[in-house]
């Protein structure tokens, strides 16, 4: 502390470059100061940090396959530059507009479906004053989190087969059964909705959480006042937890273009490729599966950089709206 | 008060419309467990749709006579075992420094990792360095390139600073106690909700991945339970998909219609006893990690 006094002191009377000097020595002392004290701690941390940078920086350095003709002999390095090529060759390709429309199509799906209802959920579930009743719901709901993806796009196929459960059910009603995992068009609904499924009840406790912070005494009041538990929900329960409500729409809205591969890669076959491919499933097949590593590097780092641009836009917008922001 | 009675409507509706959504989610898990103890003949004509019919356990018999799937539970066991182990004293070894502020440099190594979750080198360049680095369909492969989560590191450096009285460590310090034995004599025995919650956040992940197993393992033997459990039943529901649904092909679709139930079970098992007991950790972790990020 007196260090940071003494140096804005000495701002008056010396020239700028000895301020720099001056306040990189003293960081400088501080490092070694702290090193000195807690050297164990620096040594415990380490093979963290050496983690971080093998793991997840020197991928960064192959990133640069991109823009190169990757040549598997000669390495990462002296593969030869070929500049925009594979990006080129991406945007020209039939299946760009194909990946863009899917991965925004299902990004923005989940969002107008998946977001509002834990909130509705979470609403309802405060509203319950039977404890048990309550504790059951709960512990039902948030069950399906734990299922792997495997398991709940398993279950999804047994029960929406030509002849599984659902279409028993529409034969009893006299319709005919329906092709749901191979019909292109229900591609989408099939994965937001099982989506939903899988994660609605987890999704609700954090609103949930929000809803118990919330003044009793204004329910009193309102109470007094004659508002009936809707009203009340309407204006003290919906304003209360608005700011979560915000903060968590604008980071799913960030993340729109970045669909997982898990869920989508389960659920696709030949059949509705045209209505399920998304750029991380495009990037598994022409990558890992053809070895075009160049190219498919290429499509990873613009997918990449899309969903980065989008994290730091939606940040400042969270900055600017409710002055919450990620860093 | 004095709309009690569209008060009471509204509560009657908002239990009828809750009990149906846990009824949702509850029936086709239940339909599960029930088809798996059924005659696999009544689930296809649509006869079992409450209570098992034609009670038998060939279904469960053949899951542990199929060598992949028991080898697969094998590996995925060993791989949950290792794989949390490593990940939960990297966390501890990531989260204590950086929760203590006279840990100077902190703030640049905690942006070093939070970086990571926004922006990576993608999957094609990662893939090339594990396999540079010879990882590929290695045992290592699995509990090593995921050894810690950023975020779960953020949810245990805030418990850290939140929970453990900075004056218990002070005092400790004066007495002469190092940086690792405060750790691991004060800290670690203070902390122990927390590290229950990451050892379930991480088994869990462990247990339920294939994502890693699907692009760095090619050998059958190293093959964890979630890959098998995909061969089985959405790579084979496929193709009857595909196919044509012809009468010959019925048979032999019997045979292993029982079995899928089963192995849905059979690979949840786990999850699905310790569930009821642990459900309030997770919720409680779940919590540590959101309120304070």
């Amino acid at each position: 502390m007196e260090k940071i006094v003494q140096n804005k002191t000495s701002i008056q009377h010396t020239s700028l470059s000895e301020i720099k000097t001056e306040a990189s020595l003293s960081k400088w002392t501080i490092l070694k100061k702290s090193f000195r004290k807690n050297w164990d701690l620096y040594l415990l941390i380490s093979p963290v940090i050496a983690y971080f940078i093998i793991f997840h920086y020197l991928p960064l350095y192959g990133i640069q396959i991109a823009f190169k003709d990757f040549i598997a002999t000669k390495g990462i390095w002296d593969s030869p530059w070929v500049g925009m090529k594979h990006f080129e060759r991406f945007f020209d390709s039939y299946y760009f507009w194909r990946l863009i429309k899917n991965t925004l199509g299902i990004g923005i799906y989940t969002l107008a479906i998946s977001f509002p209802i834990p909130i509705i959920i979470a609403l309802m579930l405060n509203e319950v004053r039977n404890s048990k009743f309550k504790k059951f719901v709960q512990t039902v709901i948030y069950a399906p989190h734990f299922l792997s993806t495997v398991v709940v796009v398993g279950m999804l196929m047994l029960f929406l087969k030509s002849d599984g459960l659902i279409n028993q059910v529409i034969t009893l009603v006299g319709g005919t059964p329906i092709d749901f995992m191979t019909e292109a068009g229900w591609f989408k609904t099939l994965y937001v909705f099982s989506d939903v499924w899988q994660t609605m009840g987890w999704s609700s406790i954090i609103y949930l959480a929000a809803l118990t912070a919330v003044d009793h005494s204004q329910h009193e009041a309102a109470m007094i006042d004659g508002a009936s538990r809707i009203q009340r929900i309407w204006y003290i329960n919906i304003p209360a937890i608005m700011p979560t409500i915000v903060i968590l729409f604008i980071l799913n809205a960030g993340s729109v273009m970045s669909v997982g591969f898990e869920k989508v890669f389960l659920m696709q076959n030949s059949l509705n490729m045209s209505t399920s491919d998304v750029i991380s499933t495009f990037v598994y097949r022409s990558g890992i599966l053809e070895a075009q590593y160049s190219f498919s590097a290429a499509v990873g780092l613009f997918n990449s950089i899309i969903n980065f641009i989008m994290l730091v836009m939606v940040n400042y917008f969270a900055k600017k709206i409710n002055n919450t922001s990620l860093w | 008060m004095q709309n009690s009675t569209s008060d009471k409507v509204f509560s009657f509706f908002n239990y009828f419309f809750l009990a149906i959504i846990a009824l949702l989610i509850l029936y086709p898990l239940y339909f599960v467990v029930s088809a798996s103890f059924s005659n696999p003949a009544y689930i296809l004509t649509g006869e079992m749709w409450l209570w098992p019919k034609g009670f038998n356990l060939d279904a469960y018999k053949k899951v542990f006579a199929n060598e992949d799937i028991v080898n697969g539970f094998i590996n995925t066991l060993k791989y949950t075992t290792f794989g949390t182990l490593i990940n939960v004293i990297m966390t501890i070894m990531a989260a204590y420094p950086l929760s203590r502020k006279d840990f100077y440099g902190r703030n640049v190594i905690m942006a070093i990792f939070v970086f990571t979750m926004f922006f990576g080198g993608g999957l094609i360049p990662t893939y090339l360095l594990i396999r540079d680095l010879g990882m590929i369909d290695t045992f290592w492969v699995m509990v090593i390139p995921n050894a810690v989560a950023v975020w779960n590191i953020i949810i245990m450096r805030t418990f850290f600073q939140t929970t453990i009285p900075l004056e218990l460590q002070e005092s400790a310090q004066i007495d002469g106690c190092g940086n690792i034995r405060i750790l691991i004599n004060i800290v670690l025995p203070l902390s122990m909700p927390v590290i229950a919650v990451m050892v379930l956040f991480y088994a869990v992940g462990h247990w339920n991945s294939y994502f890693h197993a699907l692009i760095y393992l090619s050998d059958k033997e190293n093959f964890p339970l979630q890959l098998v459990l995909r061969e089985i039943l959405i790579k084979g529901e496929m193709d009857e998909m595909i196919k044509a649904n012809s009468e010959s092909f019925f048979k032999q679709q019997l045979s292993v219609e029982g079995l899928k139930y089963a192995v849905l079970i059979v690979s949840n098992l786990p999850m699905m006893i310790l569930y009821p007991f642990l459900q309030r950790y997770f919720v409680k972790g779940f919590m540590v990690g959101s309120i304070k990020g």
